[in-house]
C-alpha cells in the first residue's frame, strides 16, 4: 500500500512541472515585452528595466522558465495589475469563497445523487428508475447560468425570498451571507445530482451482474443487505473518481455561477483578468486551480483502495 | 453498418427529433428569418412575445426569434468545426501513441495528462487570453482544450484492442504494424469514436455559451444563445422572457444530444463488446 | 429403497416472461438425501437456470411459468421471499463457476466466510463462529486460516478461493449444496483436488450435491445419478454408470461419441525436421516500478523441440506451464531471449529474408473464438486477408481459393458476405482455421483451438482439423491443456511445467507409460475410454482410485 502511495505522489510530480511549463510557455506566447505585459500601464522605464532584469530576460528561454519557476515555488506569483494586490493572496482569498460553493455543492450532491443511482439500478426500468433517470438527463441538459438565472428570477424576483445581487461575506455576518450562498450551491447541487446519479446507477448496475452478488443472495440475505453490504462499496469507486472530476470541473467552470450571483470568487477573478490583461494574476489563477486539481484528484486516488483493494496491488 | 429491423427507441426518437430541429433552424437562418437579426429598432424595445415578433424583442427591439434561429447557427457551425479539430487531432495522436508505445507514448501521455490537470474551462480561458475572443479564437481554444480527453479515450481503445487475438493474427499474417493499425485498429475505434463525438458536442455547446456569457465568445452584435442570456440580465424583471428562451434553446439541444448519446451508446454497446 | 427424495423438480418451466421463448420445458427430476446427482449439458441446455430455480434465484427477466419444487416436502417455488431466505445458505448453498467474482474484492474473507454464519446461526457467539471458520479454513486446506481472515480475496490463487468458497458454503451444513460449474475455471490438477475435497466434505456432513457441468467424464466420476439436458429439456436420467454403459437417448450416445478416445497410432516420417527449436529462452521484461526493478521472469527455460512433416506435437502443460508463450515464440509474436528457431534447416531471425518466407509457411489458429476474427471484417475478407502478400497469384485465383477453403471447412460460400457476430463459437473457429490454411502452409500452430467450444462442437472441429491436415500434409503444434482431447489428435506429446519440459515421447509412450510424477498426475484427470456393445462407454481412470459411488 505504501508503494502505491508513493507512486501515485511520485507521477503527480511531473505533471505539475508540465504544468507549471504550459502556464510558463503560455504566457510567454502572448505578443509583446513580457516586462510590459506584467507591469501594463503602471510600467516606468525604470520599473521595466528592474522587472526585465529580475526575470533574466537577458538570458536564454530555459533560463527563465529556472528563475519564474523558483519564485513561483516560493509563493511569489506577482503583483496583480489591478489592483495591486499580491498575486497569491489574491487568489487564496477568492478560492476559499468559491473552494466553499463548490465543495458544499458537491457533497451535498454525492449525498442525494448516490443512494439515488443505486436505488434507481435496484429498480432497473420499473417506475422509479425511468423517474430518476429521467429527472437526471434533464438536470444535466440544463446550462447552470441558466438555471441560476431561473432560480434568481424565482426565488430573488417573484417570491423575493433571497437577495439578487450583491454578497456578504461569512466571516462578516454568518447568517446574511449564507442567504448569498444559498441560490449559489442550490445552482450546482441540482446540475451535480445528475451527472453524478448517472454514474452511480451505471456502476451499480454493472456490479450487480457479477457472481458475488448472486452469491450473497445465496447466502440468505434481503435485498437491501446484499445492496448495502456487498454493491455498495464496490460500485461506489467510479463514482468517487468522478467525485474528483466534478470538484474540479467546476473549478474551472465557476464563473458563470460567479456570475449570475455576483459573488466576488476566482472564476471571476480569471475571467475579470482576461478582460484587464492583468497577466500576473492569469498566470496565478492558471497554476493555482491546476495544481488543487491535481492535488485533489491526488487525494480521490489515494482513498481508492478502500472502495477496490485490488487497485493497490497492481 | 446493417440496420437492423428493430424498433428506435424513444430516447433516440426524441432526441433526432430535438437535433434535428435545432440543425435545421440553423441552415434555415442562414437564408431567411422573420426578421433581420440585426436590425435594431428602438421603437419596438423589450416587446414581450406575440404578433409580428413572435417571440418578443430584446432592448435594442431586435427579433428575438430571429436571433435565436441565428444563435443556432453559430453554435452548430463552431461545435462542428471544434469537435472534428479535435476528434482529428487526438485520434491521431491517440492511435499512435498507443499502438507504438515506448518513450514516445510516455512522453506525449504525460503532456497529455498535464494538460488534463487544468479542469474544464480553464485551459480554454487561459488559451482565449492569448489568441483572443473571436470565432476562430474560440474554434482554436475549445478544439485544443478537447483534444486530450480523445487522445486518453482513443488511446486507451487501442491499448485494450492491441491485446485481442485478431491484432495477433493480423501479426501471424505477415501484415506490417502500419497496416495492422489503420486495417484493424483504426476501423474498431470508430464505435467509441462515435459515441465520444455525440457526447462533446453537447459539451462544445455549453462550452461557446458560458464563453459567450462571460462575454469571451462570438463578439456582438452577432446574436449566441450565451451573449443574449448576458444581456438580458439587467432586464430580468421586465422582460424575463429574454432570459428564459436563450436558455431554454441550450438546454433543449443539450438534452437531445445528450438523449441521441444515450441511444447511440446502447446500440453501439454490444457491438463493442464483440457481441452476445 | 423409497426414502423421500430430498428435492423433487416436477415439470419446471422456465420462460422469457409470461408468454416467451422457454428456456427450461417440463424438467423433472430427483435428488435422495446424501446423493451426488449431476446435471450435463452444453451451452443452451438450461442447466443453470433449472439449478438456480431450485434456491428461487431465478434472474428476471425469467419466470417460472409452470411446475413445482419441492424440498423436504415443501413448495419453494409457492413460498414467500422470506421463506427462501431462510432456507438459502441454511438449508441450500451454492458454489459457483468464476472464483475471481464469487468473492466480493472489496471484503475480508473472514467477514464473507462469517455472514451467512451471523444470518442463520445467532444464536452462536462471536468466538464460537470465529473458531468454526477457522476450523473450516484449515480443513479446507489453507495453510494459516488466521492470516486469511483478514486477507483480500484477491491475494488467493483461483483454487484457493474456490476452496473458501466451498467453506463458506458448508460451515453452514446445508442439505443440499448446488454446484454450479465448481471447477471449470480452474488447472486440470487443481481441479481434481477442489472437487474430492468437495466430496469429502459433502460426505461428512451428508449433504447432497447437485453438481452442473459440461464435463461428463468428471461429472461420471462423482456421481450416482445423470441428468443429461439439451436446450432446456431433459433428454435421460439414470444412474451413472447405467447411462454411460447404455444410454438410451440419441444425444446422449452424441455426447459419448464426442468424448474424445484414442485412435491408432500413426507412423511418423522419419524425414528432416520441419521446425527445430534448440535451447529457447524467453524472458518476460520486469514490471517498471517507480522504487523497485522487478526481477525478469523466465517464462521458457531452454526447450528444445522438433517437428516432423505430417506430425502432429502436442504441447501439455496447466497455467503458467510455458506451453503459450512457446506457441507464440515459434510463431514469431515473440522475441526470444536466446536459442534458435530453425524452419526447414536454415534458422530464422527477423532480418532475415527467411523471416518472410517462414511467415507464409507458418500459421496460427487461437484459442478465442470471439476475439480472433475482426468484428468489422466479412467473412470473406478474413479468409482472404491470408493470400494478401501472396504476389504471384492474380485476384480471381484468390477468390477461387478462398472459395475452395470455406468449402472445405464445412461452411458454403454463403458464408462470405457474413459477418463473425452472425456465427456461432464452432462456426468462427472454422473460419479461423479457413484463414490459417489459405495459404497451404507447411506448419500450423494451434493454441487450445477447441477448448472455448462445447463437446459436440468440439468434435466436429477436431475431425475437420484431422481431415485437413490429412488432406493438406501440413504438421501441427498442438498447444492444450485437456490431455482428453490430446490424446486422439497428437501423435507425439511433450509435457511442460513451470516453463520446461518434464516429458516427452509418442503418444502411446506417454500415456500408457509415463515416466514422470508430474505427468501422471495430469493422466489422472482424464478418463480412459472403453466401448461397451450397446453404444456406450466405461470410463477407467488411471493412477488414482476413482471416487467410489
Amino acid at each position: 500500500m505504501f508503494r502505491f502511495a508513493a507512486a501515485r505522489i511520485a507521477m503527480a510530480i511531473p505533471t505539475l512541472l508540465i504544468v507549471a511549463v504550459s502556464v510558463f510557455v503560455l504566457i510567454r506566447l502572448i505578443p509583446g515585452d513580457p516586462a510590459q505585459l506584467l507591469l501594463g500601464d503602471l510600467a516606468t522605464p525604470a520599473s521595466l528595466a528592474d522587472l526585465r532584469a529580475r526575470l533574466g530576460l537577458d538570458r536564454s528561454v530555459p533560463a527563465q522558465f529556472g528563475i519564474w519557476f523558483a519564485r513561483v515555488l516560493q509563493g511569489d506569483l506577482g503583483t496583480s495589475i489591478n489592483s495591486g494586490q499580491d498575486v497569491l493572496s489574491l487568489v487564496a482569498e477568492r478560492f476559499l469563497i468559491s473552494g466553499r460553493i463548490v465543495l458544499a455543492a458537491v457533497v451535498l450532491a454525492a449525498l442525494v445523487a448516490v443512494p439515488a443511482g443505486m436505488i434507481a439500478a435496484w429498480k432497473q426500468n420499473r417506475a422509479p428508475d425511468l423517474l430518476l433517470v429521467g429527472s437526471a438527463t434533464l438536470l444535466v441538459s440544463i446550462p447552470t447560468f441558466w438555471l441560476g438565472l431561473l432560480l434568481l428570477l424565482l426565488f430573488g424576483l417573484k417570491l423575493g425570498w433571497l437577495p439578487v445581487v450583491g454578497y456578504v461575506s461569512l466571516a462578516e455576518d454568518w447568517r446574511a451571507g449564507l442567504l448569498y450562498l444559498v441560490l449559489p450551491v442550490l445552482t450546482l447541487f441540482l446540475h451535480e445530482i445528475g451527472v453524478l446519479m448517472r454514474m452511480a446507477r451505471a456502476s451499480t448496475l454493472e456490479v450487480l451482474r457479477l457472481d458475488y452478488i448472486t452469491h450473497a443472495r445465496a447466502k440468505g440475505l434481503s435485498e437491501r443487505a446484499v445492496l448495502m453490504r456487498h454493491a455498495f462499496k464496490n460500485a461506489f469507486g467510479p463514482t468517487w473518481t468522478l467525485i474528483g472530476l466534478v470538484l474540479g470541473n467546476l473549478l474551472g467552470g465557476i464563473a458563470v455561477v460567479e456570475t449570475v450571483f455576483t459573488i466576488p470568487g476566482l472564476g471571476r477573478l480569471l475571467v475579470d483578468a482576461i478582460f484587464a490583461r492583468d497577466y500576473p494574476v492569469i498566470q496565478g489563477c492558471l497554476l493555482f486551480v491546476a495544481a488543487v486539481y491535481v492535488a485533489v484528484n491526488l487525494v480521490i486516488d489515494l482513498c481508492y483502495p478502500i472502495f477496490d483493494p485490488r487497485v493497490a496491488v497492481e | 453498418m446493417k440496420f437492423r429491423k428493430q424498433r428506435i427507441p424513444l430516447n433516440a426518437l426524441v432526441g433526432i427529433l430535438i437535433v434535428g430541429a435545432v440543425a435545421l433552424a440553423a441552415v434555415l437562418s442562414q437564408f431567411w428569418t422573420p426578421h433581420d437579426p440585426l436590425r435594431i429598432n428602438f421603437g419596438s424595445r423589450l416587446r414581450l412575445p406575440g404578433g409580428s415578433y413572435l417571440l418578443g424583442t430584446d432592448e435594442f427591439g431586435r427579433d428575438e426569434l430571429s436571433r435565436l434561429m441565428a444563435g443556432a447557427s453559430t453554435s452548430v457551425w463552431i461545435s462542428l468545426l471544434t469537435v472534428s479539430f479535435s476528434i482529428v487531432a487526438g485520434s491521431i495522436v491517440g492511435v499512435l501513441t498507443g499502438f507504438l508505445r515506448g518513450w514516445t507514448d510516455r512522453i506525449v501521455m504525460a503532456f497529455n495528462n498535464a494538460l488534463l490537470a487544468f479542469p474544464g474551462l480553464l485551459l480554454a480561458l487561459g488559451l482565449l487570453a492569448v489568441v483572443g475572443a473571436n470565432q476562430y479564437g474560440i474554434i482554436l481554444a475549445l478544439g485544443l482544450a478537447y483534444t486530450p480527453a480523445v487522445t486518453r479515450i482513443v488511446r486507451g481503445t487501442v491499448l485494450s484492442l492491441r491485446e485481442k487475438e485478431f491484432i495477433e493474427s493480423s501479426r501471424v499474417l505477415g501484415n506490417s504494424e502500419l497496416y495492422t493499425m489503420f486495417r484493424h485498429v483504426l476501423p474498431n475505434c470508430t464505435a467509441p469514436l462515435t459515441v465520444l463525438a455525440t457526447s462533446m458536442f453537447g459539451w462544445v455547446i455549453l462550452a461557446e455559451s458560458a464563453l459567450s456569457f462571460l462575454g469571451l465568445g462570438v463578439p456582438p452584435p452577432a446574436p449566441t444563445w450565451g451573449n443574449m442570456l448576458s444581456s438580458a440580465r439587467p432586464f430580468m424583471a421586465q422582460a424575463s422572457h429574454l432570459s428564459i428562451l436563450p436558455g431554454l434553446c441550450i438546454a433543449l439541444t443539450l438534452l437531445g444530444i445528450n438523449l441521441l448519446g444515450d441511444a447511440v451508446r446502447d446500440w453501439l454497446d454490444p457491438r463493442m463488446k464483440g457481441v452476445q | 429403497m423409497t426414502t423421500t427424495p430430498l428435492v423433487s423438480v416436477e415439470g419446471l418451466t422456465l420462460a422469457v416472461g409470461a408468454g416467451g421463448r422457454e428456456i427450461v420445458r417440463q424438467v423433472s427430476f430427483d435428488i435422495a438425501p446424501g446423493e451426488m446427482v449431476g446435471i450435463v449439458g452444453e451451452s443452451g441446455s438450461g442447466k443453470t437456470q433449472a439449478a438456480r430455480a431450485i434456491m428461487g434465484l431465478t434472474p428476471p427477466p425469467l419466470v417460472r411459468t409452470a411446475g413445482r419444487i419441492l424440498f423436504e416436502g415443501e413448495d419453494l417455488a409457492q413460498a414467500r421471499p422470506q421463506r427462501l431466505r431462510e432456507l438459502r445458505g441454511l438449508r441450500v448453498g451454492m458454489v459457483f463457476q468464476e472464483p475471481m467474482t464469487s468473492l466480493n474484492p472489496s471484503m475480508t474473507i473472514g467477514r464473507q466466510l462469517g455472514e451467512a454464519l451471523a444470518l442463520h446461526r445467532r444464536e452462536l457467539p462471536p468466538d464460537a463462529r470465529r473458531a468454526l471458520i477457522l476450523d473450516m479454513l484449515a480443513r479446507v486446506g489453507i495453510r494459516d486460516p488466521q492470516a486469511a481472515l483478514g486477507a483480500w480475496p484477491h491475494e488467493f490463487s483461483g483454487g484457493m478461493r474456490q476452496r473458501m468458497m466451498l467453506a463458506s458454503v458448508m460451515l453452514l451444513q446445508p442439505a443440499l449444496l448446488i454446484a454450479d460449474e465448481p471447477t471449470t475455471a480452474l488447472d486440470a490438477v487443481v481441479q481434481r483436488d477442489v472437487l474430492e475435497l468437495m466430496v469429502g466434505l459433502t460426505r461428512e456432513h451428508r449433504t447432497a450435491v447437485l453438481m452442473i457441468s459440461h464435463d461428463l467424464p468428471m461429472v461420471a466420476r462423482f456421481t450416482q445419478r445423470v441428468v443429461v439436458m439439451r436446450h432446456g429439456e431433459v433428454k435421460e436420467v439414470g444412474n451413472t454408470d447405467d447411462l454411460l454403459a447404455r444410454p438410451q437417448h440419441p444425444y446422449t450416445r452424441e455426447l459419448l461419441e464426442a468424448m474424445p478416445r484414442r485412435l491408432p497410432a500413426r507412423p511418423v516420417a522419419q524425414e528432416a525436421p520441419v521446425v527445430e527449436v534448440r535451447n529457447l529462452v524467453v524472458d518476460y521484461p520486469g514490471h517498471r516500478r517507480l522504487f523497485a526493478k522487478a526481477q525478469a521472469k523466465r517464462a521458457l527455460h531452454g526447450i528444445d523441440l522438433v517437428v516432423r512433416p505430417r506430425e502432429v506435437v502436442a504441447v501439455v502443460g496447466g497455467s503458467g506451464s510455458g506451453k503459450t508463450t512457446l506457441g507464440r515464440a515459434i510463431a514469431g509474436l515473440l522475441r526470444p531471449s536466446s536459442g534458435e528457431i530453425l524452419f526447414r534447416g536454415r534458422p530464422i531471425a527477423r532480418s532475415d529474408p527467411q523471416w518472410f518466407d517462414y511467415r507464409l509457411q507458418c500459421q496460427m489458429v487461437f484459442q478465442d473464438p470471439y476475439a480472433s476474427l475482426d468484428p468489422r471484417m466479412t467473412i470473406g475478407q478474413l479468409v482472404g486477408e491470408g493470400l494478401r502478400l501472396l504476389r504471384n497469384m492474380s485476384a480471381a485465383d484468390k477468390a477461387r481459393r478462398v472459395q475452395e477453403v470455406l468449402d472445405e471447412v464445412g461452411l458454403g460460400s454463403d458464408f462470405a458476405p457474413r459477418h463473425a457476430h452472425e456465427l456461432s463459437g464452432g462456426q468462427r473457429q472454422r473460419v479461423a482455421i479457413a484463414r490459417a490454411v489459405v495459404r497451404r502452409p507447411g506448419f500450423v500452430i494451434a493454441d487450445e483451438p477447441v477448448s472455448a467450444l462445447d463437446v459436440t462442437v468440439r468434435a466436429q472441429v477436431l475431425a475437420l482439423f484431422a481431415e485437413l491436415q490429412k488432406r493438406h500434409g501440413f504438421s501441427c503444434l498442438f498447444i492444450s491443456h485437456d490431455l482428453g482431447v490430446v490424446e486422439q489428435v497428437a501423435d507425439r506429446v511433450i509435457v511442460m511445467q513451470d516453463g520446461r519440459v518434464v516429458e516427452q515421447g509418442s503418444r502411446d509412450a506417454v500415456f500408457d507409460h509415463p515416466q514422470q510424477d508430474y505427468t501422471r498426475k495430469l493422466l489422472s484427470a482424464i478418463p480412459a475410454l472403453e466401448s461397451t456393445d450397446s453404444g456406450g462407454v466405461r470410463l477407467r481412470w488411471r493412477f488414482g482410485a476413482a471416487v467410489a459411488a
